[in-house]
């Protein structure tokens, strides 16, 4: 099951001209800076903007080609705008009922109650959008979105028109969407901290094109990418929550046995996380070193070296069993470490960001 | 105090004002739906020629009416020819004059409140599963209710006071044509003060009456808003 699309679209000097073939599970990213086509494409695929040469399936059923074109309210999906764009005159609950009710019943996969619950919603119902900060109306405007049943989520960079305290209030609920609900997330944005916390699958734009399109963590940690080559560049790899000790920390266990520790965390054990590592955090050692204060030390394998745009430094892609880290080292150091791809290695990890 | 003739000019008035204003109301949303969206260049046309009647003296427009509708007129000539009447001096040919009068007064505020329901709100109620009329009385409708209700007001309070047009379309006959303002007018030109003053005071505590509700209305909807 999958969703592809292809549009080609010429508006003013502006070209867009993408092939998507998107997994139909999971959140997908389409990332790019502004002016790169992604909150256009997602208007194509909303049917919002009406575009000739396209043609878009959702898990097998055609929604638009050369002769097809399924109005906006035909197709079967779920759209949040970057502002909330609440009713005014409805209050929160005939917000959220506006789109369940024009919904057959025998349609109807989402339950209003529990959709309530699930973004936190309950206390909110009799107010009015003008009532609400700017997280609760984003979380109404989610809610609304689900309550439709979609078979497809479509989402234009919902934090972008929040504070940071807003966003840090809403993450966790698309997260939690993420998990409990089986519908396909396509989310638009610049950001690529979220991203990298969200998304499974990853498409990069450039101006109207598709530089790349693959899972996260392949396109995070490829060198041929601009993504690996940045001041924040990061690999995420995933983990399991093991055990808690008394000394205040959390260990993770990869995948090939090895463990991670970190600050500790409040996550159950057994817990499955993303923990976001960044390339200018990681050293480099050829033996484990003894009286260090570091306390991760990973055995890995070298995989790549290549050049950073700082000639000083120079990026290394890394193997952990089937996981990618990436290390940024200076050039002197791969010279006086004379360091050759194939080779084992020890990564010493200074800190880990985690992502549940 | 009021004649039967006043009562009669009164009673003219009130009916012409809700009766064109209902029918300018149903036409004028179309209108202004079309206006408030349209990208067709010719626009600039149609939209001057809606605001023409708010710069042109009411008495040129009520002469190019009653040449238009007389006996001799294009659209009277032709009724006659189909065995109806001519409309100068009848009360149809009022509705027909007032409309045209209060006709910037209805497609302006409308025009604006469409605009203002229209975009975004229109594409979220799409993503809603919302079809396109559906959209309009769900969302366009109850946003653009105070447009509407700024629309009403402004026409009927301005046909209250039409005086101009009515005079050249309708003339002055008692029980038909005859309304509040050219009966104020008569009762002056007659040296009968006390009847000019009892009508005029009733129309002054009308139109007052009229604005205060609109206002009052439009505070509560404000108010409904937010509790």
């Amino acid at each position: 099951m999958s969703i592809t699309a292809s549009i080609n679209l010429q508006r003013g000097s502006f070209q867009l001209e993408v092939k998507l073939e998107l997994p139909a599970k999971g959140i997908t990213a389409l990332f790019g800076r502004s002016g790169s086509g992604k909150t256009t494409i997602l208007r194509c695929i909303a049917g919002l903007e009406r575009v000739n040469s396209m043609s878009l399936s959702v898990n097998g059923d055609v929604w638009q080609d050369e002769q097809l074109f399924l109005p906006v309210h035909q197709r079967a999906l779920g759209y949040v705008f970057q502002e909330a764009s609440l009713f005014p005159h409805l209050n929160v609950e005939r917000n959220l009922m506006f789109g369940y009710n024009r919904v057959a019943k025998a349609q109807r996969q989402i339950c209003f109650t529990e959709t309530v619950e699930l973004l936190g919603l309950s206390s909110l119902l009799k107010r009015y959008p003008e009532q609400l900060s700017g997280g609760q109306r984003q979380r109404v405007a989610i809610a609304r979105a689900l309550l439709t049943s979609p078979r497809l989520l479509l989402m234009d960079e919902p934090m972008a028109s929040l504070d940071q305290s807003s966003k840090a209030e809403i993450l966790p609920y698309i997260e939690r969407l993420h998990a409990s609900l089986g519908i396909p997330i396509i989310y638009v944005s610049h950001a690529i901290d979220e991203v990298s916390r969200l998304a499974d699958y990853m498409v990069l734009l450039e101006q109207g094109r598709v530089l790349a399109q693959g899972p996260l963590q392949e396109l995070l940690t490829r060198t041929d990418l601009p993504l690996a080559h940045s001041a924040n560049a990061a690999a995420v790899i995933k983990a399991r929550v093991q055990a808690h000790s008394d000394d205040y920390i959390s260990e993770l266990q990869l995948a090939d046995g090895q463990c991670l520790a970190i600050s500790q965390q409040n996550i159950a054990l057994g817990t499955e996380v993303r923990a976001r590592v960044l390339a200018r955090d990681v050293a480099i050692a050829l033996v484990p070193p003894q009286q260090f204060s570091v306390n991760n030390c990973l055995a890995v394998t070298l995989l790549e070296i290549s050049d950073d745009p700082n000639p000083g430094h120079v990026l290394l892609k890394l193997a952990l069993s089937d996981q990618v880290l990436l290390s940024r080292i200076s050039r002197r150091s791969l010279q006086r470490l004379a360091l050759q791809p194939g080779q084992l290695l020890y990564a010493l990890v200074k800190a880990v960001s985690l992502d549940l | 105090m009021l004649s039967a003739d006043d009562i009669t000019a009164l009673w003219v008035t009130f009916k012409l004002a809700v009766v064109s204003t209902a029918i300018l109301l149903l036409l004028c949303t179309p209108l202004a739906w079309w206006l408030a969206h349209t990208r067709w260049r010719g626009r600039t046309v149609i939209e001057a020629l809606v605001m023409l009647p708010l710069v042109l003296p009411p008495t040129v427009l009520g002469f190019y009416l009653l040449l238009l509708l007389g006996p001799k007129g294009w659209v009277g000539a032709s009724l006659e020819a189909m065995g109806f009447n001519h409309l100068a001096f009848t009360f149809t040919g009022l509705v027909i004059g007032s409309m045209i009068y209060s006709l910037p007064f209805v497609v302006q505020p409308l025009t604006s409140a469409f605009q203002a329901a229209g975009g975004r709100m229109l594409e979220v109620a799409a993503t809603l599963r919302s079809s396109p009329v559906d959209r309009f009385f769900s969302v366009v409708l109850p946003l653009s209710r105070r447009g509407f209700l700024t629309a009403t007001v402004l026409s009927f309070a301005h046909t209250l006071g039409e005086f101009g047009v009515i005079i050249m379309v309708g003339g002055n006959i008692p029980g038909s044509t005859q309304v509040a303002s050219i009966a104020i007018y008569n009762h002056v030109e007659a040296m009968d003060y006390a009847s000019a003053h009892t009508l005029s005071a009733i129309l002054v505590t009308l139109s007052f009456s009229l604005l205060l509700a609109v206002y009052a209305l439009n505070r509560k909807f404000k108010v409904v808003a937010i509790t």
